[in-house]
């Protein structure tokens, strides 16, 4: 291989991996406060890639204004799946809560087909990121995007760290996330904290969402189904409850499928399989994940 | 009376776990909840906090119905506690157990503390503040860094009490803060629970499995058995009663 050819595939691994890493912390959040796997946050990418759609297509509204709005109507998305999805059975056993994210999941997929139609649309792209604006660097062709993504991934993480280890809120959701009751008896109000952390992650994922329809800008109804399954293996994989172990796994999961299609083209049918190769291989052999450790049961 | 409980019944589904409590508390009072193991004493507690609402019955602190409230708000209503087994936020440092319960009066919101405004500034510098004066009346201000879980026994004990201490509360429950104790560390922490109640001026409710713990410093003993009150009096009157000597003290003397 060329090392040209080397430098493409780099660029475009770590733009992918920082995308499932953005998406895991929202998988891994909730895990962490809630015991319970979200499988409904894949599928805010598309509702955040269908509102810029909208924003843009029919209401014409500036960039900024419908990225700002794709993310706030998301991360509203994610607090009321909580409060009408999650919240009323919160003291059933964790598999019904389960059942209930999965159907949450299908619900909003199926609304999706249902509102926007299921024929893929094609997403507008910004002047800076449309193909002609991709750079030549030393022989290699570059789109901005793939520069825009880790960048913007970095950015929130950094924003994400200072929320969770520096402020008051954060330190409610880690009290929260170690024990519900006694935070609770400490004077927290633990649904606001939920929500909050509800919000958060749905904020990124539609960030996520966006970008990922920046990078394949082609959307339809269930293009939040793969990349919500993979990045609930990449939290897996990194150790789920753990935000940096969600945005290794998300980058590690990334780099290794770009580059197993870049390495073994003859295998790169098998893509989308590799993720779940991972999950079972994580499970059978480091069920916690690489930064997990063992948590007590919450009852 | 600043704690009032009316005729208070908890029933898990065909287990009748309290049955007809009427419990008051004067304010300053140290009273001893006790009886033998599975006498429905920490679920007093958790009907009183909010834990579990009652299935009938009433509870009122200073005169006002809390009654199935959520947990946090009567916590903000004036009622504190700590738990039987330690339930510290192990992993966070020993001053962020203060803090969070510090935390609901805070006034500033998310995007302060993001775009560190003057107002944030000053309030997490109030707080924490306060935080080491609380730790400093316990003793554990040396080690305000360190995390929660690494503490020895009798320190987090001490910790607990101090994180319930921060919601500022009229009432403090204390869930046998003395268990795992040796006699000599046992009394020792009954000195700092009066220490702390006359301080702080609070009114207490503790629980105690052993009898001889409380009998020094509490002015009223309730003793429950199998939910139900069997007697109430000073530790003279308790430790007398023929009930009390069968259901409890009884069992320990053949013991």
């Amino acid at each position: 291989m060329q090392l040209s050819m080397f430098f493409q595939h780099l660029a475009n691994a770590v733009s992918l991996g920082s995308l499932y890493a953005l998406v895991a912390i929202g998988y891994t959040m909730v895990y962490g406060i809630l015991r319970l796997i979200n499988f409904a946050h894949g599928d805010l990418l598309m509702v955040a890639a269908y509102i810029v759609y909208y924003g843009r297509g029919m209401f014409h509204l500036p960039w900024p204004v419908s990225i700002v709005l794709a993310v706030a109507l998301t991360s509203g998305t994610g607090i009321i799946v909580e409060r009408a999805a999650y919240r009323p059975l919160r003291n059933s056993p964790r598999t019904t809560i389960l059942i209930s994210a999965i159907g949450v999941s299908f619900l909003v997929e199926n609304l999706g087909l249902v509102v926007f139609g299921g024929r893929p649309q094609s997403f507008p792209l910004p002047a800076m990121f449309d193909s002609g604006s991709a750079k030549e660097i030393a022989g290699v062709r570059v789109e901005n995007i793939t520069f825009v993504i880790p960048a913007v991934t970095l950015l929130l993480l950094l924003a994400l760290l200072h929320i969770v280890h520096r402020t008051k809120v954060g330190m409610a959701m880690r009290a929260v996330a170690r024990d519900f009751d006694t935070a609770g008896l400490m004077g927290i109000d633990v649904n606001r904290i939920i929500a909050v952390t509800f919000a958060i992650g749905s904020a990124l994922a539609a960030v996520g969402g966006i970008m990922w329809a920046m990078k394949f800008p082609q959307i339809n109804p269930l293009m939040g189904m793969m990349p919500g399954m993979k990045c609930f293996i990449a939290a897996v994989f990194g150790g789920i409850g753990n935000i940096l172990g969600a945005v290794i796994g998300g980058f590690l999961l990334g780099v290794a499928e770009i580059m197993i299609v870049a390495f073994l083209p003859s295998i790169s049918g098998y893509r989308d399989a590799f993720a779940f190769v991972i999950l079972i291989g994580t499970l059978l052999l480091r069920p916690t994940g690489l930064l997990g450790e063992k948590v007590a049961e919450k009852v | 009376m600043i704690l009032e409980v009316r005729e208070m019944r908890m029933q898990f589904g065909g287990l009748l776990a309290v049955d007809r409590l009427n419990l008051a508390l004067k304010q300053g009072e140290l009273v001893g909840l006790i009886g033998p193991n599975g006498a429905g004493k920490t679920t007093v507690f958790n009907v009183i906090t909010g834990v579990y609402a009652p299935t009938r019955g009433t509870i009122t602190l200073e005169g006002k119905d809390i009654t199935g409230m959520r947990p946090d708000l009567i916590t903000r209503m004036g009622i504190a506690r700590t738990f039987q087994n330690i339930r510290l936020f192990s992993r966070m440092s020993v001053i962020e157990n203060v803090l969070v319960s510090l935390h609901w009066r805070l006034r500033s919101g998310v995007f302060d503390a993001i775009l560190q405004t003057r107002k944030y500034r000053d309030e997490e510098a109030e707080m924490r503040a306060k935080a080491m004066d609380l730790l400093a009346r316990v003793n554990l201000d040396s080690v305000a860094d360190l995390p929660a879980g690494s503490l020895p026994y009798g320190s987090q004990r001490r910790l607990e009490i101090c994180r319930a201490l921060a919601t500022e509360p009229k009432v403090l429950l204390l869930d046998e803060p003395a268990a795992g104790m040796n006699p000599a560390e046992s009394i020792e922490l009954m000195k700092f629970i009066q220490k702390i109640r006359d301080e702080f001026g609070l009114t207490i409710l503790l629980i105690e499995h052993q009898m001889r713990v409380v009998m020094g410093i509490s002015e009223r003993i309730v003793v429950l058995d199998h939910g139900v009150v069997i007697a109430e009096g000073t530790p003279r009157e308790v430790s007398r009663n023929p009930r009390v000597i069968e259901a409890y003290l009884g069992v320990e003397q053949h013991a």
